[in-house]
């Protein structure tokens, strides 16, 4: 018996992430951690982040390798137990809720990977890979209707037909991603959850995919989470958009705000050090370190050993967001107004 | 006389379906100290063209005709020996992945020490002290006491700040860099580019810089060759062909990059995908995805012509004389 799921009040948002958090333990084994007196040590890969995605929208997360966009991408299709903090999907929340319970659910959201090399199944053929999902569902019975479906999602994503005899290693990376697409959209989901979809193709094959994920966000209602590091591709799908840092959502608004007067100095940064076409051999601000190790990731403000704006209370305190035009901004020098005002990026027309 | 030139090189691949050309008859120059963009998707054969010029094409890979010339000298058809000594002395490289382009087991000290002993004549002690200088150069702090590091201890923009480190050793005239920054983070790039950048002024060397990224061109080079399917497709000054591409594929290259700020509903697409090596189409290889195909580009393939201060191989480009 499978037992009642409980309901929350607030249901306007279609996808809402409240106050996130994964912890994985990265500690030494246990008697190596006993015999040099270490502590455990915790790595929080998500700390504490909220967002909402309404119905029909692409949320985007962006952010360097490591700031933790994927484990947020996991947590959320609940591939990963959240430590603390909910993922509500349509108004239940789907965090806490074992594998029986979140079956209902699984169907009306679906993944789709960065590497289609690797997410798809060499062995099988694009048939059965497509049909999977229908199968496993039990969405539709019958050979036959099968078979009639699955020449429908190949249609959708562009394809023929006659490519669903073949195996993946038949194809280039775009067509294999097309046939991810296939896979993620034969389950009739609602929300698809991206993970760098595009950062293993040429660009030329990107400019497909992202037409081809914007056309079909149109025709079927789709709900996105992006993930990606691509400023450039991010500003094209994106409704809003939340800049991730060493875990935590530094900023986050609407895509076209944030990326025209970015507030938080690592949003600057991120869009000052795009390459540009219209200036060639310009000399650009020497942005100046790395991302820490997040293992022991700086103290306050996570950002402030880089940040040209740090000043001491940024060392100590952690800020907390402030919102400015529906634009939420985590950092002390936005709240006390000492930022220089954002110059529009010299790319925006 | 350029520093290097490299004249209708064909690098084909024998197989038991026949013989495989990834590069067909591409020709190019680098002047001293300049820094010559080579662009196109995977594939379209322009590692394999750096790998030829440093002599260290994989086989079956062979170099099948043309020749390559380093300061008027030939270098593709010397013996495994002598070409060992150009490379590192005289020609540097950069790889994409730093964590695979240093041995995990040596200090890195170690490994710009041997690399500087063997084609200079320093002492040991002298080539410490250089390596310090040149770990210095490429702006790794605290130089003195990292030198005895392991490649490991290092983050992936330190590492590659080690790489360009270890390819300076013995003031080479020319660096090939084969993606030099697309395993890191566009923060960590942005150093990295103008770090390339920044050396090579210095130290008067040229580069051939390789990556599928038309935007680090953009910042970095003054010439760019784009290639396409083994063949040379454009090639130009930079401003020229970021702004007004003569070839089809440089255009929908150039159209189908995500720019921020700018108000598309979709990008422009290039529909299809590079053709397989087994069956590279008659004429033109670009003429099934181009959209102003001819008849001609079917039948005939383009040769490069001159055309507004560029060359582009298309039907379509009006020939200009170079003077006019």
């Amino acid at each position: 018996m499978v037992k009642p799921i409980k309901l929350t009040k607030d249901q306007t948002e279609f996808v809402q992430v409240d106050g996130l958090e994964k912890h994985f333990d990265a500690s030494k084994p246990f008697l190596t951690r006993i015999l040099n007196r270490e502590d455990r040590q915790i790595l929080r890969a998500v700390d504490g982040v909220s967002f909402k995605i309404p119905r029909g929208t692409t949320f985007s997360l962006v952010g360097e390798s490591g700031c933790g966009k994927s484990t947020i991408a996991r947590c959320v299709v609940g591939l990963y137990q959240p430590t603390r903090g909910s993922v509500q999907f349509d108004g239940v929340d789907i965090a806490g809720l074992s594998d029986k319970q979140i079956m209902p659910y699984r169907r009306r959201f679906q993944m789709i990977f960065q590497d289609p090399y690797a997410s798809l199944n060499p062995r099988w053929r694009v048939e059965d890979i497509v049909a999977e999902p229908i199968l496993e569902h039990r969405l539709i019975t019958g050979k036959k209707a099968v078979r009639d479906r699955v020449d429908e999602l190949l249609a959708q994503v562009r394809m023929t037909a006659r490519d669903k005899e073949k195996y993946p290693h038949e194809f280039s990376g775009g067509q294999r991603q097309r046939i991810s697409i296939a896979r993620a959209l034969a389950s009739n989901p609602e929300f698809i959850v991206c993970d760098e979809p595009t950062s293993a193709l040429d660009v030329s094959v990107q400019a497909q995919i992202l037409n081809l994920m914007r056309d079909l966000q149109l025709e079927l209602g789709l709900t996105y989470l992006f993930i990606s590091h691509d400023l450039s591709v991010v500003c094209h799908v994106s409704d809003f958009i939340g800049v991730m840092y060493l875990g935590r959502l530094v900023e986050a608004g609407r895509a076209e705000t944030v990326l025209r007067t970015p507030q938080h100095p690592y949003s600057r940064m991120l869009l000052e050090t795009i390459p540009s076409f219209e200036e060639r051999g310009r000399e650009r601000r020497a942005w100046s370190g790395e991302v820490p190790n997040p293992i022991s990731p700086p103290s306050g403000c996570h950002y402030h050993p880089r940040c040209p704006f740090a000043e001491k209370r940024c060392s100590s305190e952690v800020p907390a967001p402030i919102t400015i035009d529906g634009q939420r901004i985590t950092c002390h020098g936005v709240q006390e107004g000492r930022l220089p005002s954002t110059v529009q990026t010299p790319d925006i027309q | 006389m350029p520093l290097l030139n490299v004249e209708n090189l064909r690098i084909e691949f024998p197989t038991r379906k026949g013989l495989l050309l990834a590069v067909d008859d591409v020709s190019f120059s680098i002047g001293e100290g300049e820094i010559l963009g080579v662009v196109g998707e995977s594939g379209a054969g322009k590692s394999l063209t750096g790998m030829a010029i440093i002599g260290l094409l994989d086989p079956p890979g062979q170099i099948g005709g043309g020749s390559i010339t380093l300061e008027g000298r030939r270098i593709d058809q010397l013996p495994y020996e002598q070409m060992r000594r150009i490379r590192g002395k005289e020609i540097g490289t950069i790889f994409q992945d730093p964590l695979t382009s240093l041995n995990p087991l040596y200090s890195i000290g170690r490994q710009l020490i041997e690399t500087i002993m063997t084609h200079t004549e320093l002492s040991s002690h002298k080539a410490r002290r250089r390596a310090i200088e040149l770990l210095k150069e490429v702006g790794i702090p605290a130089a003195e006491r990292r030198i005895d590091d392991y490649p490991h201890q290092f983050s992936g923009g330190m590492r590659q700040r080690v790489v360009i480190a270890l390819a300076l050793c013995a003031n080479p005239r020319l660096i090939i860099a084969d993606e030099p920054t697309t395993a890191l983070d566009v923060s960590i790039q942005s150093q990295i580019i103008m770090l390339l950048k920044q050396i090579c002024r210095e130290h008067g060397a040229a580069v051939m810089l390789i990556t599928h990224d038309m935007g680090v061109i953009a910042e970095t080079a003054e010439r760019v060759a784009v290639m396409y399917s083994g063949r040379m497709v454009e090639i130009g000054p930079t401003r020229q062909i970021v702004k007004q591409p003569s070839h089809p594929y440089t255009q929908g290259l150039m159209n189908s990059i995500p720019i921020i700020g700018a108000n598309m509903d979709r990008l422009i697409q290039i529909d299809g995908s590079m053709p397989r090596l087994t069956d590279i189409p008659a004429g033109c290889a670009f003429h099934p995805r181009c959209e102003q195909v001819i008849d001609l580009c079917r039948q005939k393939r383009p040769e490069l012509r001159n055309h507004a201060g560029s060359q582009a191989a298309c039907w379509l480009v009006e020939e200009e004389s170079p003077n006019g």
